[in-house]
């Protein structure tokens, strides 16, 4: 973890995350329960609809369909414990809160803000996501020893995401252009073959689906759970770790002019 | 309040003797004045309010009904006797009432009683407290009944609604959506911060919307758990939405469903005068 935080900027954006983490620890009914949302859906589509859907075809034989949905969940848990906090609270903090303004009135820069923020945001998703992929162990849903390398899938997954989420949000205007994040994630949590092969798609619409981003992440989660891993994994990763990096370069350029006038 | 009263002007004002006696006949619809701020506000962003209120239970239909629907109905045939986008279209329908009236509830309201303070402001025209509440909950079913019957059209144009009676299925939406709204209202007025809203979402809404027979039938659920979700509310609303887009409800389960809601609904209102009262009388 803490070469993660290095690799991230160092000390000062350790700062920021520490800082993150302690008013969180505040509001921890809120923060748990941020946990249960994937497992709910993993009973209810997974097992509840799973019985009416019977057995789809995997890498090795045929898989129950909670098996196929489980890392799908997955992929989500990582991609929206990240959303969340670099969209929503990441505008109301630099728009309201003025918490930045108060942050760079301290040694820190914006370039530290951005990489605190994301790194909170990564750590918040892969939380979430260790958690749900240790529930799935516990349910016999991990089939595989890849699984493992499924925490560092969700990382890339929560950074190509929190990288994105800072990026588009210092283009927000108002909360009503929040309602463009919703357009945005739930039409991918629903149709990145989350919840069904990608095989039920027309071939145009499939190769639609194949660019989205959380599509790359499925894939890698889905192929680790499934013990199918392949160097394809390594261009799918490679999508999320630039949508990231771009993400990252343009918030903290506009975070600084924004802030900086 | 009492300033005003007091004030020999306002007391001899021109004509406040001849109002005085419509203003008792239409007792009841001075609260349709929020519901119109409300209505003119979304006048202005009924794009975005379309979008989020539409499009969304339609992604949700075409992502369960059409995406997944195929393979369940190969592999089971139907479920309940129906094609799995007919069973799950009246749930979607249900269901994405239940969330937009809970998103409409809980952070508006928190809005209108402490941040924004625009019920403050509604109930210093001669509205009550009570009237602003039944102004905001009348909104609030009105636009569910807008979504709702935009839905309805759509599902029916997908072949997800087989019977005539669907076009009351709208109606069993908003009034399953209004047995949420009026009593969660009533709550978010009592709250000091916002700080449970989230675990509202995530405790209730969530699991409700994921398990009150609206993926999947409910005899499917463990037997500890299948008493409680025919408990909820949404399953009733689920039920009847069910009935209506199937041509399936029976009189009596059309009766018995719709008086559970309207039960609910009752307690929500009495529940929310008295909250609105003790937050924003003088």
């Amino acid at each position: 973890m803490s070469t993660a935080v290095a690799l991230a900027g160092g000390r000062r954006t350790l700062r920021v995350v520490e800082r993150n983490s302690r008013t969180y620890l505040r509001a921890w009914p809120a923060f748990v329960s941020g946990f249960l949302e994937p497992f709910f859906y993993l009973f209810s589509i997974g097992i509840g609809v799973g019985a009416l859907v019977g057995q789809l075809p995997g890498p090795h034989g045929p898989v129950d369909y909670d098996q196929f949905v489980a890392p799908g969940m997955m992929a989500v848990a990582a991609m929206n414990g990240c959303v969340f906090d670099t969209t929503f609270n990441f505008f109301f903090k630099y728009k309201y809160a003025k918490t930045y303004d108060g942050m760079l009135a301290t040694p820190l820069a914006v370039e530290d803000i951005v990489r605190g923020e994301l790194t909170w945001a990564l750590l918040r998703g892969v939380l979430q996501s260790g958690v749900f992929l240790a529930t799935m162990w516990a349910m016999g849903l991990t089939p595989s020893g890849w699984s493992v390398l499924a925490i560092p899938g969700a990382a890339v997954i929560g950074f190509g995401f929190a990288g994105a989420g800072l990026g588009l949000t210092t283009f927000m205007r108002s909360w009503f252009d929040f309602d463009y994040v919703q357009l945005v994630i739930i039409p991918m949590f629903l149709f990145s073959a989350t919840f069904f092969p990608i095989s039920q798609y027309p071939d145009g619409l499939a190769w639609v689906v194949r660019c989205t981003p959380l599509y790359q992440g499925v894939a890698i989660e889905r192929s680790l759970v499934l013990g199918d891993p392949s160097p394809v994994l390594f261009l799918h990763a490679a999508y999320l770790v630039v949508m990231g990096w771009l993400g990252l370069r343009v918030a903290g350029r506009r975070l600084g002019r924004m802030l900086q006038p | 309040m009492s300033d005003a009263v007091a004030d020999p002007a306002v007391g001899r004002a021109p004509g406040a003797g001849t109002r005085a006696l419509p203003a008792r006949l239409t007792h009841a619809l001075p609260m349709l004045r929020v519901a119109e701020r409300e209505a003119r506000i979304w006048g202005r962003l009924w794009h975005t309010s379309l979008l989020t209120g539409v499009l969304m239970p339609l992604l949700f239909l075409g992502a369960m009904g059409v995406g997944l629907g195929d393979l369940v109905d190969d592999n089971s045939g139907s479920v309940a006797g129906l094609d799995y986008l007919v069973f799950v279209a009246p749930g979607i329908l249900a269901a994405t009432a239940l969330q937009a009236a809970s998103g409409d509830s809980l952070w508006p309201v928190m809005a209108g009683i402490k941040w924004v303070k625009s019920f403050h402001a509604a109930a210093a025209t001669p509205l009550s407290p009570g009237q602003v509440f039944g102004g905001w909950v009348t909104w609030t079913t009105a636009r569910l009944l807008i979504n709702a019957t935009l839905f309805v059209i759509v599902a029916a144009l997908l072949g997800g609604v087989p019977s005539w009676w669907g076009v009351l299925a709208p109606l069993a939406a908003a009034l399953g959506g209004l047995a949420f709204a009026a009593p969660l209202t009533a709550y978010s007025a009592a709250q000091d911060s916002d700080l449970s809203f989230p675990i509202i979402m995530r405790l209730a809404v969530v699991p409700m919307f994921l398990f009150s027979g609206t993926f999947f039938p409910v005899d499917q659920l463990p037997d500890w758990l299948e008493p409680l979700a025919r408990l909820t509310p949404l399953w009733h609303a689920v039920e009847l939405c069910r009935g209506a887009t199937t041509g399936s409800i029976t009189l009596v389960g059309a009766i018995g469903h719709t008086a559970f809601l309207l039960a609910i609904v009752g307690l929500g209102c009495w529940a929310g005068t008295r909250t609105f009262r003790s937050r924003i009388a003088p």
